[in-house]
C-alpha cells in the first residue's frame, strides 16, 4: 500500500509544477487581454449596446454547444444541429449525472447552458443554480435565492411553476412568482438589479420565461383568474428600468396601438377596440395576461406573443369580442408599438388561454417562399400565418374539435358550433378540446431536416354538467361543475409530428397522460420529450419509432435541451418533477375523489398518483 | 478533548432530565388544558375573520374552544382558490369556520346560520326592490362581486346577465387589493359614496359594513329568480372539518346546538342578515 501512495505523491508534485507553469502563462495571457477586458467593463457601465447584445444572442443561438434561451433560438424551433446522438446510437444513451433541486412542485423550466455553466430555475421559491460543467459531476458554482414572499403561493396564484430564464450580456434574467424580474451576474451569482413589476395583493404573479431582444428584457404577467389586466413589459437590461408596457386590454394608448398598426382582418380594425368590445369598464380587469412564449424575427424586427383568455367575467356577462384577449400581437421591440394583431378566439367561452408558442419558419406555400408564423393553438387549430401581415394562410384541426367547424379565412374567426355554446347552469357535453386546449403551454419543436413540427399535446374533452357549491373570501356561490376526460381513443396526451405546409399529421405517439413537457429535435433526427408517467423518450423524427426511454423519479412537465459540454460530448438534459395544472393532483395533494378540482382537471387525472410522486430532479444523459 | 466531550454529554443529560421532569412537576393538580382548537382563517376579511380576531368567526371559534376546554390556534391563509387544500387538507388546522353546508371539499357540520344575498343601497335613494325584474335595474348603476371565469361567479352576476342587464353593471373582484383592509368591503363603500346606486352582495358583508358607513343604508333580501331555479340566493353556512373526521364533527355539532342562542347573538351583533332558524331544531346525532 506504500508504493502507490508515494507514486501518487510524485504525481502530485509534478502536477503542482505544471500548475505553477500554467498559472504563470495564464498571468501573461490575462495581462495582455486585460486591456480588452477593461474596455468591455467600461462599456457595461454605460450600458450594453443594443446591437452588441443582438449580435451576441444571434451568435449564441446558432452555437449548438449553448442553450441560451428556453426555445433555443428567436424563431423558437428548439432544434439543435448537434448530431453525435443519432437514431442509430441513441439506444446506448446513459445517465451521465443528476442534480436534485430540493423543490417538490412542478418543474416546467428549461435549463440554460452558457459557456460551460448550466443554469436552472426552480419553481417557488425560484432558486437559480449555476452548475459547473467543466467539473466532473457538475458542482454547484453558486446559487441565488430571491426569496419571494411566501404569501405569493396563497394570495396570488394557484400554481407556483416557473418556465425558465434567459441569458444575455453576462447576465441571467428571470421572473419570480412575486412579480420581480431579476438580473443576476452569470459568473458570480450576484444580483445586478431587481425590479418589481406587479403586486401579488392584486392577484398578479409571474411564471413565464423572459426573452431578451437588443437592450430589452421582455416579461409578462399571470393571474387572469383573479381579475388581473394582462401586459407585456420591456425592461432595460442594464439597470432594470421599465422602458415600455403594452396592455392587452383598454384604450389604444395603453395597448400601444398607433399609426403604424395594420391588422390584417376587418374584425381587428377600429379605434380603442380594447375598450369598445367590452361592457363598460370590464376591460380594466379583463385578463389577457402574457404568461407564455415570445418569438422574435430580427429581419422584420418584430416580436410575437399570444394573450390569455378573458376574465373574470362569465362569457354572457361580457358580450363582445373582448379584445385583445385570446389573440396574437406583433410589436416593435424598441418601443412596443403594435404592428399587427389578430384575435383568434373573439369572445372566448372555453377558457382557451392561448399563450402558446409562435414558431417562425420560412417555408414554401403554394410554391412561394413565405415568412410564416406557425402556431398550434389552444382551440385545437394549427394556424399557419404570414408573420409580416398577420394573415392566416391556413388553419386545420390537429386534435379532435367539436366547438368550431373550422376557421373562416376571410374573417379570421372560428365558425362556432351553436349547440356547444355555454351558459349558466346549462348542461353542455362533449366540449373538445377542454379548457387546457389542444395544447397548453407545452412548446413544440421544428426540424428543418424533416420539415415537421413535433407537438406535445392533449387529447381532452370536457363537460359542464351541473352546479356545485363553492366559497371564496366568505362569499358562497354555485359554480359550474366542469369535468374533463380523455378524448376519442381514451388516451389523454399525444406527441404528433405535423407537416405545417401540407397541414397534416405524419405520425403520432399516444400517451396515457397529457404530454405536458416541451420537445426538442436534433440533427441526429431524434426527438426528445417526457411524460407525466415518468418516461423520458427518444423518438425517430421521421418514423415516430420510440428508440430509447428512461424512467425518471417524478413525472416530466419540463423542457428538454441538448448541448455540447466542454468535454466535447453531446448531452441531453431534462428537469423532472410533476406538477403544473395537469399535475396538480400530485403536486398539490388534491383528492382524486374531487373530480372538479383544479378547474375540472383532477377528474381526468385521478390515476396520476399511481404513476408518480413529487420531486424536482435534473437528469442529464450522454452516450458512453 | 475527551473530558470536554464527557462534560458536554453529562450537561445534555442533565438538561434532558430537567426537560422531562418539568412538565411532570407542573402537571399534577392543575387542570390546565393542552387541547388546541386549530382553526384556519383569512387574516384580512371582516366581518368573518382577521388577524386581530375581530370577526364573528373568531368569536364563534373562541366560544367553541371554551366548550372544548381548548385554546384557539390560528393558521392564517387568504381564503381563495386552494384555501382548503393548503390549510385543512394540509393538516395545518382541523376546522374552517364557514363553508356552504353542501361544500364537497370538506365534511361540513349541520349549518349554524342561513343568510341571503341582498340589495344594499343608501336609504335616501328610496328604492323599493321586489324583484330582479324591476325595470329600474336596467337604468341604475349596479355593483356585483366577481370571482372568476368558468362560470364561477356570485348569483347576482348570473341573474343580471341572464336578463341582459350588463352595461350598467360594475364588477368588483372579490379578491380586491389585499394590501387594504377587508378587500370585499370596497363595493359597500362605493354605494355609500354614491359611485354605485345599489350593490347586490352576500348578506353578512352588507350587514356589517352598512353599519360602518356615515350614511344610513337599507338592506333587502334578493328574492328567488324564477328564470334560474337552480341559482340559489340563500345559503346555509356550516363549519367544515376534514373528510373522515366524523367524531370531531359530531362534537362540534353538539356545541353548535347547545350554544345556538349565543351564536345567534354574535351573528346579530355583526349585523348578519339571518333567515329562518339557521339551525335545524332536531337534536344532532
Amino acid at each position: 500500500m506504500d508504493h502507490p501512495q508515494s507514486s501518487r505523491c510524485r504525481l502530485f508534485l509534478s502536477n503542482l509544477l505544471m500548475v505553477i507553469v500554467l498559472a504563470g502563462l495564464l498571468f501573461v495571457v490575462l495581462a495582455v487581454a486585460g486591456r480588452d477586458g477593461a474596455t468591455a467593463r467600461a462599456g457595461e457601465q454605460t450600458g450594453a449596446s443594443r446591437d452588441g447584445v443582438l449580435q451576441e444572442l444571434l451568435r449564441l443561438q446558432d452555437d449548438d454547444r449553448q442553450w441560451v434561451m428556453p426555445a433555443k433560438n428567436y424563431a423558437s424551433t428548439r432544434y439543435s444541429r448537434l448530431d453525435q446522438i443519432t437514431t442509430e446510437n441513441v439506444a446506448n444513451l446513459r445517465l451521465a449525472w443528476t442534480f436534485s433541486t430540493g423543490v417538490l412542485r412542478g418543474h416546467e423550466a428549461a435549463p440554460l447552458v452558457v459557456n460551460g455553466t448550466m443554469y436552472i430555475v426552480t419553481p417557488y421559491p425560484n432558486i437559480l443554480y449555476a452548475l459547473d460543467l467543466t467539473k466532473p459531476g457538475a458542482t454547484i458554482k453558486w446559487r441565488y435565492e430571491p426569496k419571494p414572499v411566501r404569501a405569493s403561493q396563497g394570495v396570488a396564484c394557484c400554481d407556483v411553476v416557473n418556465r425558465g430564464a434567459a441569458y444575455a450580456d453576462g447576465k441571467i434574467f428571470y421572473n419570480t412568482l412575486d412579480n420581480h424580474t431579476v438580473a443576476v451576474d452569470a459568473n458570480t451569482g450576484k444580483e445586478v438589479w431587481k425590479t418589481k413589476l406587479g403586486d401579488i395583493n392584486l392577484g398578479e404573479s409571474m411564471t413565464m420565461a423572459p426573452l431578451v431582444v437588443k437592450d430589452k428584457v421582455l416579461v409578462g404577467n399571470s393571474g387572469g383568474e383573479f381579475g388581473v389586466r394582462g401586459w407585456l413589459t420591456a425592461l432595460n437590461i442594464n439597470d432594470g428600468e421599465i422602458a415600455w408596457r403594452a396592455y392587452s386590454t383598454g384604450p389604444d394608448e395603453d395597448v400601444l396601438i398607433g399609426p403604424n398598426f395594420k391588422p390584417f382582418y376587418e374584425q381587428d380594425r377600429g379605434k380603442d377596440l380594447g375598450v369598445t368590445t367590452w361592457p363598460p369598464d370590464a376591460w380594466k380587469i379583463g385578463g389577457g395576461t402574457v404568461w407564455g412564449w415570445i418569438s422574435y424575427d430580427p429581419e422584420l424586427d418584430l416580436i410575437y406573443y399570444g394573450t390569455a383568455n378573458p376574465g373574470p367575467w362569465n362569457p354572457e356577462i361580457r358580450p363582445g369580442d373582448n379584445k385583445w384577449t385570446a389573440g396574437i400581437f406583433a410589436r416593435r421591440p424598441d418601443n412596443g408599438e403594435a404592428i399587427w394583431a389578430y384575435q383568434w378566439e373573439p369572445h372566448d367561452e372555453y377558457d382557451y388561454d392561448g399563450i402558446n408558442e409562435n414558431v417562425l419558419l420560412n417555408l414554401p406555400i403554394n410554391g412561394e417562399e413565405r415568412r410564416l408564423l406557425v402556431r398550434p393553438e389552444r382551440n385545437g387549430f394549427l394556424y399557419v400565418m404570414d408573420r409580416a401581415t398577420g394573415e392566416v394562410l391556413s388553419a386545420e384541426p390537429y386534435v379532435h374539435t367539436t366547438v368550431a367547424k373550422g376557421i373562416d379565412l376571410k374573417t379570421g374567426r372560428p365558425i362556432k358550433v351553436e349547440e356547444k355554446k355555454t351558459g349558466f347552469g346549462r348542461v353542455v357535453k362533449d366540449i373538445c378540446p377542454a379548457a387546457p386546449g389542444g395544447k397548453d403551454w407545452q412548446p413544440s419543436a421544428y426540424s428543418p431536416r424533416t420539415q415537421l413540427l413535433y407537438i406535445p399535446h392533449n387529447n381532452l374533452c370536457m363537460e359542464m354538467e351541473g352546479l356545485e357549491a363553492n366559497y371564496i373570501a366568505g362569499t358562497p356561490y354555485v359554480g359550474a361543475e366542469v369535468r374533463m376526460y380523455a378524448g376519442p381513443g381514451g388516451h389523454r396526451g399525444e406527441l404528433t409530428a405535423w407537416d405545417p405546409v401540407a397541414q397534416k399529421k405524419i405520425w403520432s405517439i399516444r400517451e396515457r397522460f397529457p404530454a405536458w413537457s416541451g420537445a426538442v429535435v436534433t440533427a441526429g433526427d431524434v426527438v426528445f420529450y417526457g411524460t407525466m408517467d415518468r418516461w423520458f423518450k427518444a423518438v425517430h423524427a421521421k418514423s415516430g419509432e420510440v428508440l430509447w426511454q428512461y424512467q425518471v423519479g417524478s413525472g416530466i412537465i419540463g423542457q428538454p435541451i441538448t448541448y455540447q459540454a466542454p468535454d466535447g460530448k453531446q448531452y441531453v438534459a431534462i428537469l423532472a418533477g410533476v406538477g403544473g395544472w395537469s399535475g396538480a393532483i400530485v403536486a398539490g395533494d388534491l383528492d382524486p375523489r374531487d373530480e372538479t378540482a383544479a378547474l375540472g382537471f383532477v377528474g381526468a387525472m385521478q390515476d396520476l398518483p399511481q404513476y408518480t410522486a413529487k420531486g424536482g430532479m435534473l437528469y442529464v444523459f450522454a452516450l458512453p | 478533548m475527551r473530558s470536554h466531550r464527557y462534560w458536554r454529554v453529562v450537561g445534555l443529560g442533565v438538561l434532558l432530565a430537567i426537560l422531562i421532569w418539568l412538565p411532570a412537576w407542573a402537571g399534577p393538580g392543575e387542570e390546565r388544558s393542552t387541547r388546541e382548537l386549530r382553526v384556519c382563517a383569512d387574516p384580512n376579511n371582516l366581518p368573518f375573520s382577521n388577524e386581530r380576531r375581530e370577526g364573528f368567526e373568531n368569536k364563534i371559534a373562541e366560544l367553541i374552544a371554551r366548550e372544548l376546554n381548548a385554546t384557539v390556534r390560528y393558521t392564517w391563509w387568504a381564503q381563495r382558490r386552494g384555501f382548503i387544500r393548503n390549510t385543512l387538507r394540509a393538516k395545518e388546522c382541523d376546522v374552517v369556520m364557514g363553508v356552504p353546508s353542501d361544500f364537497e371539499l370538506v365534511l361540513p357540520t349541520k349549518p349554524y346560520y342561513r343568510s341571503t344575498y341582498v340589495f344594499l343601497y343608501r336609504k335616501d335613494r328610496g328604492f323599493d326592490f321586489r324583484t330582479l325584474d324591476d325595470p329600474i335595474l336596467r337604468q341604475i348603476k349596479i355593483g356585483v362581486h366577481l370571482i372568476g371565469d368558468d362560470y364561477t361567479n356570485p348569483p347576482p352576476a348570473h341573474a343580471l346577465a341572464g336578463r341582459q342587464i350588463i352595461s350598467n353593471v360594475v364588477g368588483y373582484t372579490i379578491y380586491g387589493d389585499y394590501r387594504q383592509e377587508n378587500p370585499p368591503a370596497r363595493i359597500i363603500e362605493a354605494v355609500a359614496a354614491g359611485d354605485l346606486d345599489v350593490a347586490i352582495i352576500w348578506g353578512p358583508l352588507a350587514g356589517y359594513f352598512a353599519k360602518q358607513q356615515s350614511v344610513a343604508m337599507q338592506i333587502v333580501a334578493v328574492p328567488p329568480d324564477p328564470a334560474l331555479p337552480r341559482l340559489p340566493f340563500v345559503f346555509d353556512i356550516a363549519l367544515g372539518v376534514r373528510k373522515g373526521e366524523a367524531a370531531f364533527k359530531g362534537e362540534l355539532e353538539e356545541i353548535l346546538h347547545r350554544k345556538q342562542a349565543e351564536i345567534q347573538t354574535i351573528l346579530q351583533e355583526y349585523g348578519v342578515p339571518l333567515l329562518g332558524a339557521g339551525m335545524p331544531s332536531n337534536s344532532p346525532g
